[in-house]
């Protein structure tokens, strides 16, 4: 017997009331929109996998006859024409030594003027007009377009500057990309810093700290790891990024000298990077160049993720550990 | 409320002032020491360092507004030069032959529309998709996997792009569907499409999980299915930060200048062309096709400078539309 | 009363017609209140009464804020502390503060006590820095928990001990006054009667002013209570915190002048 409504069923009432109210909430039918809708998300983001994965496959299958041939010979060989193809006397070594140079410059200028920045921002600046438009400065140069920034170092640093730079040298190119990435580095570590918890902060300056010793002591390392990941994605920018280096006078064709990787002399020479090198190997109508260039390209792409598995593993590294 | 409540408070305090020191008087209550202003100051040495590392930092946030300025100037001086000197019947001709003293700037304005036109054609539904799916559908294992691995696709540069474009894409794509297959502007738009998946998807990402999942669940509450809480409440709630990430891809699009150099089939001059297929310049392909090779930037007259010419109208193009995604981000940002 | 018994000698604070804005907002109205040393003084009253607010005032912590705006004076042994040749670093460093959740630093606990006396240049050398930091710790009660574990990680500690912490690290600058911002909120209740006893032995060093929302806590420890309240103007909506009364504890909790104290210690608002 079932009661419902204050009335006692019999059971014949009830078990076809029970029945009714079970295949009421049970599916009905198929979803097709819901189903439909879900396919085509799922096929989108398949779609996108599918061509990183036809990506990573065409530059090593491209590159295939260099990376597992001549490997060795090609790391340390130089740019030239298609007899050095042949000879396995072409190589990356210029390119490795320029983009190593630009990286210094980077580390040397953005990381700690775009730190600065970021402190300064987020920990002294007061908030009026003009930090507001300090910041939106900022915002508006991390979107302005890498060959601007190029023209900008063509202006400054090749032709303003040749006393100080050489012309179109390492120098200038190393100066123009340590501009290049100074909003990401100023971006991604006001963020860091903004992480901070304020107790953290009012714990120090409860006890007689200056606003320097504060963030010097408390701030900067709660917010290091976020900051070291913002500069480990700049310098992944910073090292793949190609066309501001054409516009100050990168070397495609062919570079006379081919100092060891660290030597300083090269800063004001003419100078060739790794991004360089691939633009004029693609360029190059020969088939060789196009092995060389995937070669090259493979070469290039390890650096470049492996800084950034080097971010990603920081960050969900740190993520947990905060949650924690 | 009396207008002037601390006659009585001062009243009492004095009262129990007295009262505790005769009641309760140690030595301790007398021997409160006088200070002076110059008890109260920091050692020299410290305030000075705190000066000097405050100049420091706000000088360090000056170069940006120094880099800002510096961009703005070499742009517009130079490209004053050509703006003056050109002559306009120069503009509007058949195509872009700098050296020739030929700059039809229309051909490369249409380039680019073009590119740009097929690049969010590819990626929005891409980003879009990917976007939703994770935020909305991923089990927390799977976007754990799948969001690594879209980090990598943002870091891969543009050059390996370029050649991706010209060696896979066009021959296997464009190819098959017209009869260029070797750089054709399409090719390079499929490219540039690519680099700007992630770009898409993790803004509109961001917007999407910062919709408050008590919205989800009212939904939910009242019986809609999964499909329509997305379409119908997650969507609209993040329109403003989906927006601002569809903008800023036609802003990097617009300025994304090696897959096009590489893939979009021309030297350093093009005709005017408004098809797809063919081969065309952009304007950032314009100048870095322009400014490479070993005889770097020369030519006839204002070359130099129709250079800067094109990369004042990149700046402010590119400008307008990060200052209008900017709007829209904030809008968000007000909103939850 | 004559003014000079109000300005004699022996007084920590004494707040003159203090008022805090932040921005338009006006937080608090025409203070007037003295703190004797070597006492507890709480302060207790319902929320946004400004009770906080001005114990931020004692050392300057409002400063941070940069909207907060302060007129009036509260002259700390005879000097104005908003004179400006007064430098806030070193009046925090004279005038200690405990927030109302614990928040010891990353670093070990060791470390944290030890934190101060090396940003002032109180200790150089090792020894005196142990030194301070043992008398520190067991000043706090906290030593013989703690000695074996020194160079631990002070996040490691319970919600009570990193408490006891904090009071150990503020006594390491060796200040005047102790600020407490209801110090036991966060706490259990046999956590909260440890730090209640610390702060009974602490005034005889210490002068003390303790923010609490509890009224019981205020009537166990306090020797002088204000009590603070929220005028609400009705005509602009704004809400202004007044001192309404301060006195002796006793009288406070047990004969109150002004009936809104009595209201509020009764239970019958707030």
């Amino acid at each position: 017997m079932a009661v419902t409504f204050g009335r006692v069923l019999d059971n014949k009432t009830s078990t076809r009331i029970e029945r009714e109210v079970a295949s009421a909430i049970k599916r009905q039918g198929s979803d097709w929109k819901g189903n439909t809708f879900y396919t085509l998300l799922l096929v989108m983001l398949v779609l996108t996998l599918f061509i990183l994965a036809v990506l990573i496959y065409g530059v090593v299958a491209d590159g295939w006859d260099i990376l597992t041939g001549w490997l060795p010979s090609f790391l340390g060989g130089t740019l030239g024409s298609i007899k050095a193809f042949e000879g396995q006397t072409l190589g990356v070594q210029q390119g490795l030594a320029g983009s190593f140079w630009i990286a210094v410059f980077v580390a040397l200028l953005s990381f700690p003027i775009g730190i600065a920045s970021a402190i300064y921002l987020e920990e002294y600046a007061p908030k009026n007009r003009f930090s507001n438009f300090i910041e939106l400065n900022i915002r508006n140069l991390a979107g302005v377009p890498s060959v601007v920034y190029g023209l900008l170092g063509l202006f400054l640093f090749v032709e303003g500057i040749p006393s100080i730079t050489g012309g179109r040298t390492a120098a200038s190119a190393g100066l123009t990309l340590a501009i290049l990435v100074l909003p990401i580095v100023i971006i991604t570590s006001q963020e860091a810093l903004r992480a901070v918890p304020a107790t953290l902060k009012e714990g120090s300056y409860g006890v007689g700290a200056t606003r320097w010793e504060t963030v010097r002591r408390q701030a900067l390392p709660y917010a290091a790891p976020g900051i070291l990941t913002g500069t480990l994605l700049s310098m992944s920018r910073a090292i793949g990024e190609a066309a501001p280096l054409i516009l100050v006078g990168a070397i495609t064709g062919f570079l006379g000298s081919n100092p060891s990787i660290v030597d300083p002399r090269q800063l004001d020479d003419a100078f060739t990077a790794m991004p360089i090198l691939i633009t004029g190997w693609t360029q190059n109508p020969m088939p060789e160049f196009r092995v060389a260039a995937a070669a090259a390209i493979v070469v290039l792409l390890v650096f470049v993720l492996l800084l950034n598995a080097a971010t990603i593993y920081l960050r969900y590294h740190f993520e947990k550990k905060r949650e924690a | 409320m009396t207008p002037k409540p601390k006659h009585s408070t001062t009243g009492t305090t004095a009262e129990s002032a007295d009262i505790s020191s005769s009641v309760d008087s140690t030595a301790a209550h007398l021997m409160v020491a006088h200070l002076t202003v110059a008890d109260l100051k920091s050692s020299k040495s410290r305030k000075n360092r705190q000066k000097a590392v405050h100049a420091g930092l706000a000088l360090a946030a000056m170069v940006s507004v120094a880099v800002s300025g510096f961009i703005v100037w070499s742009l517009i001086s130079e490209a004053w030069t050509f703006i003056v000197e050109v002559e306009w019947s120069q503009i509007f001709n058949i195509g872009w032959f700098p050296r020739r003293g030929i700059y039809d700037v229309s051909t490369l304005l249409t380039a680019t529309l073009i590119t740009t036109a097929i690049a969010m054609l590819i990626a929005t539904p891409l980003g879009l998709g990917a976007a939703i799916y994770l935020s909305e559908y991923a089990r927390s294992s799977t976007r754990a996997f799948i969001k690594p691995i879209l980090e990598i696709l943002a870091g891969i540069p543009s050059v390996v792009l370029g050649f991706f474009a010209l060696y896979w894409v066009a021959p296997e794509v464009i190819g098959r569907i017209s009869d260029n297959s070797t750089g054709s502007l399409a090719a390079a738009g499929v490219g540039v499409g690519i680099l700007t998946i992630p770009l898409i998807a993790s803004i509109s990402e961001d917007a999407m999980t910062a919709v408050p999942s008590s919205l989800r669940e009212a939904s939910t509450g009242l019986g809609s299915r999964k499909t329509a809480t997305t379409l119908r409440i997650v969507l609209p709630a993040a329109i403003s930060g989906i927006v601002a990430s569809l903008i800023v891809a036609v802003s990097r699009a617009i300025g994304e200048t090696m897959v096009v150099f590489l893939a979009g089939g021309a030297g350093d001059t093009a005709l005017f062309t408004s098809s797809p297929t063919d081969s065309g310049l952009t304007m950032t392909a314009a100048m870095a096709s322009l400014a490479s090779g070993t005889d770097n930037v020369v030519g006839e007259g204002l070359t130099v400078q129709s250079l800067y010419f094109v990369g004042l109208l990149l700046f402010v193009f590119t400008l307008l539309l990060n200052l209008v995604a900017n709007r829209f981000v904030s809008r968000i940002q007000e909103k939850y | 009363m004559n003014p000079e018994a109000r300005n004699s000698n022996n007084l920590v604070f004494c707040a003159q017609d203090l008022n805090v804005y932040y921005g338009e907002f006006h937080a608090l109205r025409d203070v007037c209140l003295d703190i004797l040393p070597n006492e507890i003084t709480a302060f207790i009253g319902p929320s946004g009464c400004g009770k906080t607010t001005l114990l931020r005032c004692f050392n300057r912590m409002n400063d941070l804020i940069p909207i907060a705006r302060v007129t009036g004076s509260i002259e700390y042994m005879g000097v104005n502390l908003y004179d400006p040749g007064v430098d806030a670093v070193e009046v925090r460093r004279r005038i200690g503060m405990v927030f109302q959740k614990p928040n010891p630093f990353p670093k070990s606990i060791y470390d944290n006590v030890a934190y101060g006396p090396r940003i002032t240049g109180m200790a150089k050398r090792k020894p005196a820095l142990d030194e301070i930091v043992e008398i520190s710790l067991r000043k706090a009660a906290l030593f013989d928990e703690v000695k074996d574990r020194l160079k631990n990680s002070a996040m490691g500690l319970s919600g009570g001990q990193q408490q006891r912490l904090c009071i150990a690290r503020a006594i390491a600058v060796n200040p005047d006054v102790l600020l407490m911002d209801e110090p036991c909120s966060a706490l259990d209740p046999i956590a909260t009667t440890r730090i209640e006893e610390l702060m009974n032995e602490l005034k005889d060093d210490y002068t003390i002013v303790i923010v609490t929302h509890n009224m019981q806590q205020a009537a166990r420890i306090s020797n002088k209570t204000a009590f603070f309240s929220v005028d609400v103007n009705l005509e602009t909506d704004t809400r202004t915190g007044t001192l309404i009364e301060f006195g002796d504890t006793e009288e406070i909790f047990s004969t109150p002048k002004d009936s809104r104290t009595e209201n509020y210690v009764t239970g019958r608002f707030g």
